[in-house]
């Protein structure tokens, strides 16, 4: 919908303050950015340092680490199948690399798993594609243009924005691979955003000392989810898709090596055992679990499953008490609240503002700063703009960028989002956008080496679900190159591992029947099932009548 | 935090589609069958208020990966309808279904293979010249983008002009559905924004210069360094770091060039 008078008021406000902004920007004055020990200070207002929001878990290679209770209650949970009624003698598919998960990470393993010469199948949750890379606007960060920026300031940014907290060996791979991932996707047909000569468009991130996001208009991701998919489509049979067909546990061998997975399929509730000489787990990150209350940015099966899978066959949890909010997330219109706006708007030159239609941030700080200072501007300084939905947010002035850059900008660089917003009835390039921050990314997540190694032979992880190159903080641009190097990473090892070190050996659910016993030790009794696979949305209303005793199925 | 702002911040957000005082119902009927939904819903949050699971027909929900296609009447209209269930709100008396899968041929090509060339696209989607020129998939395309043309222009041969009008195709496959030549819309656009992408347009040869110039070990004493700097230096270094100015363009130069 439009908005309404009561908003149209406070857009007042801001058009009042707009011209002398504009004057502002013209002579290059930024807003001041904060301190060290402003910034830390500034964090105490992120929700991932409300104490009340987490707990310790209880069970597992990561027992005592304090996480979000969404995410304890994933991992203090039961298998959804008893592992005694799974007849692992009776093989559906066998292959020599099984990737699961279907996004940006799981499909760049699959092209590269299989120019290793390996059989591949992809088994993905929903459609193959429909992932959080699809969602991703801002773009890449990559240090490319060497006479202004090089892999050590890039570096020196990761760390930075992570708090100094990342693993430096997987941060040294990700700014290495960088440019060269960036070829390889231009090899592939991704339409980046280039000039008449060829150099690409680059763009400042938060956070960023550079401008070294480059960009597809705004839906970088989706652009290149889009050719990956195809180019995969293109390797059949060699890569074999598996769609609505997740992973509910990771087989062992009784060599204690990864030996494949479970997988379920969605629409007939069978489970299927798929046998693999390696695996890679991309399944993805985990906004669906809406952690205290948040709405979110990502797709519809982004629930974690793969930290469930991954943890019950022993590997360590990373970085997981840390989830990024993204600042700028849709909080009216309601219909397409938790909508992403990419921090490309504020790179391009649009200020945030409070309900005076005043700044009171730099609209660059790392995400985690800018999500701290929206929530205190909003619910401590009480500057927040009241929503007729009875919320709180700030504006993202965007007609700026036409003032700035040229009329039409908008339209044509942010044409994803001035499309959506057109059919709310409200042109971007004109109002601006009313914003707070959402779940955006699981910073955190299973352990890995710059291998992308587990502590489990066979075992291979990539992308989000990962914990480490991103320490405590991501920056922007660095999520569609961290799914996409380590993937690549991930598939290429996993099938040569599947050549020369995969060792046969009996199937075994074993580390699921003990992880239940370890639970029952632990005192928990529950009768909640992991992994959730996808969320649910039903009016409780609805949920009442839905009286069925027992389910013949499994799904509900 | 303290107490009394997390308990204003528990009521200032709040989860996606949960639940609250309804103050206006309309009826919509979903595959026939009437249910009375909260006015403003989109279709994916309406059909899920009235006791839906999706499985198929829900993906991204924020309008681009293409897996919620809606196709719907209102009561007492002869015209189809059609929209993405996670961006289109309802509106009463709506007659609505879901089309979550629509079969359509797609052909296997390599894209090493291929010239940049438009008998490329013929040879491999021949039912291109099907095209009738009904304009069907045109006023079905949720993205607004202008089917028809961006085939007529690949029916010309010109790659470029089709790759940009069907950028943003977020093949849902309604266009497909909707076609009389029996054209697989999108799979052929597809093809030709990856061979425009890979084989017409500028190529960007900082990409490959700057590869090379880290596999050539250029920068690894610097990052070594980096790795084994403690942490009060890191800060430092940080802290310290000369930032690119937001108002610049390409001609701008760092003072620091020992790292380059």
């Amino acid at each position: 919908m439009p908005y309404p008078e009561e908003l149209k008021r406070y857009i007042k406000k801001v058009e009042e303050t707009r011209p002398q902004r504009i004057e502002k920007r013209k002579r290059g004055e930024e807003f001041p950015f904060m301190s060290a020990e402003q910034r830390e200070e500034m964090l105490k207002y992120h929700p991932d340092y409300r104490e009340e929001g987490r707990r310790e878990i209880k069970a597992g290679a990561s027992k005592g680490y304090a996480i979000a209770h969404e995410f304890a209650d994933l991992l203090e949970a039961r298998s959804r199948v008893d592992p005694d009624q799974v007849d692992l003698s009776q093989v559906d598919f066998e292959t020599d690399v099984l990737i699961i998960g279907g996004g940006g990470a799981g499909t760049a393993a699959a092209l590269l798993a299989q120019e290793q010469g390996a059989k591949v199948i992809l088994a993905t949750k929903l459609r193959h594609g429909d992932a959080n890379t699809m969602m991703a606007e801002g773009g890449v960060q990559a240090a490319s243009k060497l006479e202004k920026d090089s892999p050590y300031y890039h570096y020196l940014d990761v760390m930075g924005g992570g708090h100094f907290k990342n693993d430096p060996e997987l941060v040294h791979t990700l700014v290495t691979e960088a440019p060269d991932l960036l070829r390889w996707l231009e090899s592939l047909g991704v339409m980046f955003s280039k000039s008449a000569g060829g150099r690409l468009e680059t763009m400042h991130g938060g956070g960023t000392s550079r401008k070294r996001m480059h960009y597809a208009a705004d839906i970088t991701g989706a652009e290149i989810m889009r050719a990956l998919r195809d180019e995969a489509r293109n390797r059949s049979p060699d890569i074999k898709v598996l769609e609505f067909a997740p992973a509910v546990e990771l087989i062992l061998n009784e060599n204690g090596h990864c030996a494949g997975a479970l997988l379920y399929n969605l629409e007939t509730e069978e489970y299927f055992i798929v046998k693999a000489k390696a695996t890679v787990l991309a399944t993805g990150g985990s906004g669906r679990l809406h952690v205290q209350g948040f709405p979110t940015t990502n797709h519809y099966g982004a629930t974690a499953d793969g930290i469930v899978l991954g943890y019950r066959a022993g590997v360590k949890l990373k970085f997981l008490h840390t989830i990024q909010y993204h600042p700028t997330c849709v909080i009216f219109p309601e219909q397409i609240e938790g909508l992403l706006i990419t921090e490309r708007f504020r790179g391009a030159g649009a200020d945030v503002l409070n309900v005076d239609g005043e700044k009171f941030v730099n609209e660059r700080e790392p995400r985690d700063v800018e999500s701290g200072a929206f929530i205190k501007e909003c619910l401590v300084k009480e500057k927040g703009v009241p929503t007729p939905t009875g919320k709180l947010g700030v504006w993202v002035d965007s007609p700026m960028i036409d003032i700035l850059q040229g009329e039409g900008t908008v339209r044509k660089d942010f044409v994803g989002k001035w499309k959506v917003y057109d059919r709310q009835g409200i042109d971007i390039s004109k109002e601006p956008m009313l914003v707070y921050p959402g779940l955006h990314y699981q910073n955190g997540g299973l352990e890995n080496n710059s291998a992308c190694e587990t502590s489990v032979p066979g075992l291979f992880i990539a992308g989000e679900v990962t914990g480490g190159v991103h320490g405590e903080n991501r920056l922007m641009g660095n999520s569609l190159l961290d799914v996409h190097v380590f993937g690549r990473i991930a598939g290429k090892n996993a099938a040569i591992y599947a050549k020369e070190k995969a060792k046969e050996g009996k199937l075994t659910l074993e580390h699921v029947k003990a992880y239940h016993k370890e639970l029952e030790k632990a005192g928990i009794v529950t009768d909640r099932v992991a992994p959730m696979l996808l969320p649910d949305y039903t009016n409780p209303e609805v949920r009442k009548r839905q009286l069925t005793a027992h389910y013949v199925g499994t799904l509900r | 935090m303290s107490e009394s702002s997390s308990a204003k911040e528990a009521e200032g957000t709040a989860v996606e589609t949960a639940p609250k005082v309804v103050e206006k119902l309309i009826p919509i009927y979903v595959m026939g069958r009437r249910y009375e939904v909260p006015e403003g819903f989109t279709i994916m949050k309406a059909m899920e208020y009235t006791g839906y699971k999706f499985i198929r027909g829900a993906g991204c929900r924020g309008g681009v990966c293409g897996a919620c296609p809606t196709v719907y009447r209102k009561a007492g209209d002869y015209k189809i309808y059609t929209g993405l269930a996670c961006q289109t709100v309802v509106e009463p008396d709506m007659y609505l279904t879901q089309i979550p899968f629509y079969p359509a041929n797609r052909a296997q090509y390599k894209l090493e293979e291929l010239e940049p060339a438009p008998e490329e696209i013929f040879k491999l989607y021949p039912e291109i010249f099907r095209c009738v020129a009904c304009n069907s998939c045109t006023k079905v395309c949720p993205m607004k983008i202008p089917v028809m043309d961006a085939i007529s222009y690949l029916k010309q041969g010109n790659i470029p002009k089709a790759a940009e009008l069907a950028y943003d195709c977020i093949q849902c496959g309604l266009c497909t559905s909707r076609c009389l030549g029996e054209l697989p819309q999108y799979h052929i656009f597809q093809l030709t924004k990856r061979i425009y992408g890979a084989k017409i347009a500028p190529s960007s040869d900082h990409l490959r210069e700057a590869a090379e110039a880290i596999k050539s070990g250029k920068y690894e004493e610097a990052l070594k360094e980096l790795m084994n700097t403690d942490d009060e230096e890191m800060r430092k270094l940080y802290r310290e770091r000369e930032m690119e100015p937001w108002e610049t363009g390409e001609d701008w130069r760092p003072k620091e060039t020992k790292y380059l």
